[in-house]
């Protein structure tokens, strides 16, 4: 008995260390928000402003500096990226917007479970309409005249699914109202020919000027393709594999991607590429680093797109030709869209 | 009956001897102290890392800014890899007999220590590097726990011994994204205290498996073939990997092999199940992250019931009626009726099938392993299982691919209802007693 006794108070002692590294775990987190309110010596300066989707020559993005202003959609000022960012209060994942239209990817913290919404926000940043989404948002975009939103969603985060997942990406009419849920109901034509397959999944989805034409990536039995979609007849159709995540120039010749290039570690496999949509040459881009991302065209000539950084996130260009090199250009930044 | 009680006061341990559950009684014994330490554990290392999985795509893709898709292409490899571990952890285990702690102790332990190390991972290599090791850990402790769990049960009760040790351990897989969620609800950007506190609770874990699991859980004896429960300890011949190999040779070892690869093989996946659901019942998106819960809730309420009952009427049929649980799930799938009951039922369904195959097909096989192999023997049922349902996936979304979902799910339930009938056919008897 003496040892039951002496093994209970052994876990006790130890029952009881544990606690208190867990509290205080617990604790540290739930202060931070106060510590933070004054901004770290050497950090973005975030101030609350007045944001609108059409203040010129500014770019908006998701602030991930620590601090009151975290994940709120934030703008600098396209020509002086490291200025004073002003801060909207809108909180979003994942966000772009385009022509005045703004798609917001946001949590709601539930009880038991986060849930999330695909919010249509106006210039103002007032709420026009939100959709459920069934998983968490990966990427968003707004057709150039503001009026088509995409976003992508990973299904299946649960944890009972396992680390198994799959996506979803809905086409949404802002002013119709009409949704397309998943682009898994569009007729696929693969290589000249109808295509099936129940492993299919999109992602990325990048609209043409038309409103009618869209890009996305298709994976299917472990490729991906870069489809052409048309909206009005619901069909997808592959162009050419490997293109993952693809971003329509501003005159809509080319298209700058993450490419899955070989001989790259699995876990990092990814470099950034244009793709010439006449030609179909295609150019690696000067990044040499694995970008897991959506490229956003800052201009004809420069593409903006996130590396990991010691606040989550970082924004970083490049030339579309290859040459040059890359620069970071906001640290602690996610989701930009050139106003 | 061969209740070894004499034999457990003495052998087992003195130190057991916590409160009632001390003079094994006969049939009606309750749960061997070792069965609940283990099922604590268990319960407690499940909240523990369901607490990670369940923040981790939401921290890789809003905390850190990645996409998870590529660390989903990866998991496959580690599945797989962790099956392989399985049969090494098993092997250990057996080797130099009752290492089975040793072993145990060893996966818990690599898990545990992996989830501070995802404080200090910020990109997606060492974060999966990170995660191979904690199902390295996962690989190697699970068959040395089931052999454990029925080493230290007699065999009239080992349904009811691995049935409480499943519903502990999903009871705490459903509280630990809870747990988690509490704790991002609580904090701001909580992940590193979702972490940290995951650690404390796996550290615990690993405690009570040191503390409160005799490290003696019946030892071999090669000389007691007839499958005496904790004899003494015996100097037994260490078993060799071909050794272990070689139980396949054992006819009913073999036909329970051969039975769980057919029947995993018509083993449709649970994210199919799920998909299949959503697809003909059109339930709403919002609901799809809650049918796995309500699976996993089914099968907690009835692991204990349906291990009870395997052990009144024999671990096999218990393991036969489970699929055919699973064959009305398919049913009820491609039947025309669709009631605003039917994803409820094939939900428990579902969860009854795992209630009344998981822990009961180890029981079954508890049954035929001897002692000193029991580790290895239940490994490589595990690893056979495991690998059929791998194929019957692959199987399966080509099925889909080019025939449609229902013709699919058509073609998987007459496989089961076939592999069904023929595991009635060439299954072990149904065998109450040695």
């Amino acid at each position: 008995m003496t040892r039951l006794r002496t093994r209970l108070l052994v876990l006790l002692c130890a029952v009881t260390v544990l606690a208190i590294v867990a509290t205080t775990a617990v604790l540290h987190a739930a202060a931070r928000s106060d510590r933070l309110d004054v901004a770290k010596p050497g950090g973005p300066v975030v101030a609350a402003g007045r944001v609108t989707l059409t203040d010129e020559h500014r770019m908006v993005f998701r602030n991930m500096a620590w601090g009151p202003h975290r994940d709120e959609l934030t703008t600098v000022p396209v020509a002086a990226p490291t200025g004073s960012r002003t801060a909207s209060g809108v909180k979003c994942l994942r966000f772009y917007a385009a022509s005045g239209t703004g798609v917001c990817l946001q949590a709601v913290h539930g009880a038991l479970q986060d849930t999330y919404r695909a919010t249509i926000l106006d210039r103002s940043l007032k709420e026009k309409a939100h959709y459920p989404v069934a998983g968490i948002p990966s990427r968003a975009r707004v057709s150039p005249s503001g009026r088509l939103a995409t976003w992508t969603v990973f299904v299946g985060g649960d944890s009972y699914a396992g680390t198994n997942f799959s996506t979803r990406a809905a086409i949404l009419d802002t002013r119709t109202g009409e949704l397309v849920p998943s682009l898994e109901q569009f007729a696929i034509r693969k290589d000249g020919r109808p295509y099936r397959a129940a492993d299919v999944n999109f992602w990325g989805v990048t609209f043409a000027s038309d409103d009618r034409h869209f890009y996305a990536t298709l994976a299917t039995k472990g490729h991906t393709y870069l489809v052409r979609g048309d909206l009005r007849d619901r069909t997808l159709t592959t162009l050419r594999t490997n293109v993952e995540c693809p971003s329509l120039s501003p005159d809509e010749t080319r298209i700058a991607y993450k490419s899955r290039d070989a001989g790259l570690p699995a876990d990092a496999p990814w470099r950034l590429h244009v793709l010439d949509l006449d030609t179909l040459a295609d150019h690696p881009l000067a990044e040499t680093r694995s970008v897991d991302d959506q490229a956003v065209w800052k201009d004809g000539s420069t593409v903006t797109y996130a590396l990991p950084g010691d606040f989550g996130a970082d924004l970083y260009e490049v030339p579309a030709d290859g040459s040059g090199r890359p620069h970071r250009v906001l640290t602690a930044a996610v989701s930009p869209a050139y106003l | 009956m061969y209740v070894a009680d004499s034999r457990a006061t003495r052998a087992g341990s003195a130190e057991r001897a916590a409160g009632p559950g001390t003079q094994p009684a006969r049939r009606r014994v309750a749960v061997a102290p070792t069965v609940l330490a283990l099922g604590t554990v268990s319960l407690i290392t499940d909240v523990s890392s369901e607490m990670v999985t369940a923040v981790l795509p939401l921290y890789l893709v809003a905390g850190l800014g990645l996409s998870p898709l590529g660390f989903g292409l990866l998991d496959g490899v580690y599945n797989g890899f962790s099956a392989l571990v399985r049969l090494v952890g098993g092997h250990f285990a057996d080797r130099g007999g009752g290492r089975h702690k040793l072993v145990a102790v060893f996966g818990y332990g690599i898990s545990a220590l992996c989830k501070p190390l995802l404080l200090l991972a910020h990109t997606l290599t060492p974060i999966g590097l990170v995660l191979a090791a904690d199902r390295t850990g996962k690989g190697l402790r699970t068959a040395p726990r089931d052999a454990m769990i029925s080493l230290s049960s007699p065999p009239e009760s080992r349904g009811r011994a691995f049935g409480v040790h499943r519903a502990m351990d999903t009871a705490g897989a459903l509280l630990g994204p809870f747990a988690a969620f509490l704790i991002l609800r609580a904090t701001v950007d909580g992940y590193d205290a979702v972490f940290t506190v995951s650690f404390c609770v796996a550290a615990v874990g690993v405690l009570v498996l040191v503390l409160f699991v005799p490290s003696k859980t019946g030892t071999p004896g090669a000389a007691k073939p007839a499958g005496h429960h904790r004899p003494e300890p015996a100097g037994a011949p260490r078993p060799t990997l071909r050794a272990a190999l070689a139980l396949l040779r054992q006819r009913r070892i073999r036909r329970i092999a051969v039975c769980a690869l057919l029947l995993g093989l018509a083993t449709v996946s649970d994210s199919f199940v799920y998909l299949l659901l959503q697809h003909r019942l059109g339930v709403p998106d919002r609901w799809f992250a809650l049918m796995p819960v309500g699976t996993a809730a089914a099968f907690l309420l009835l692991a204990l019931p349906l291990g009870r009952l395997a052990d009144r009427i024999g671990p096999w049929r218990v393991f036969l009626a489970g699929h055919v649980a699973l064959l009305g799930a398919y049913g009820l799938l491609l039947s025309a009726w669709h009631g605003a009951a039917l994803p409820y039922l094939v939900l428990v369904l579902h969860g009854s099938f795992y209630a009344a195959t998981d822990g009961v097909l180890m029981a079954a096989a508890s049954q035929s392993v001897p002692e000193e192999l029991r580790s290895s023997g239940l490994a490589l049922i595990q690893t056979g299982q495991a690998f059929a349902r791998f194929v019957c996936s692959l199987a399966f979304g080509a099925a889909w691919t080019a025939w449609g979902d229902r013709t699919a799910l058509l073609a998987a339930a007459v496989a089961l209802a076939v592999c069904a009938a023929s595991s009635l056919r060439i299954g072990p008897a149904p065998k109450v007693s040695a």
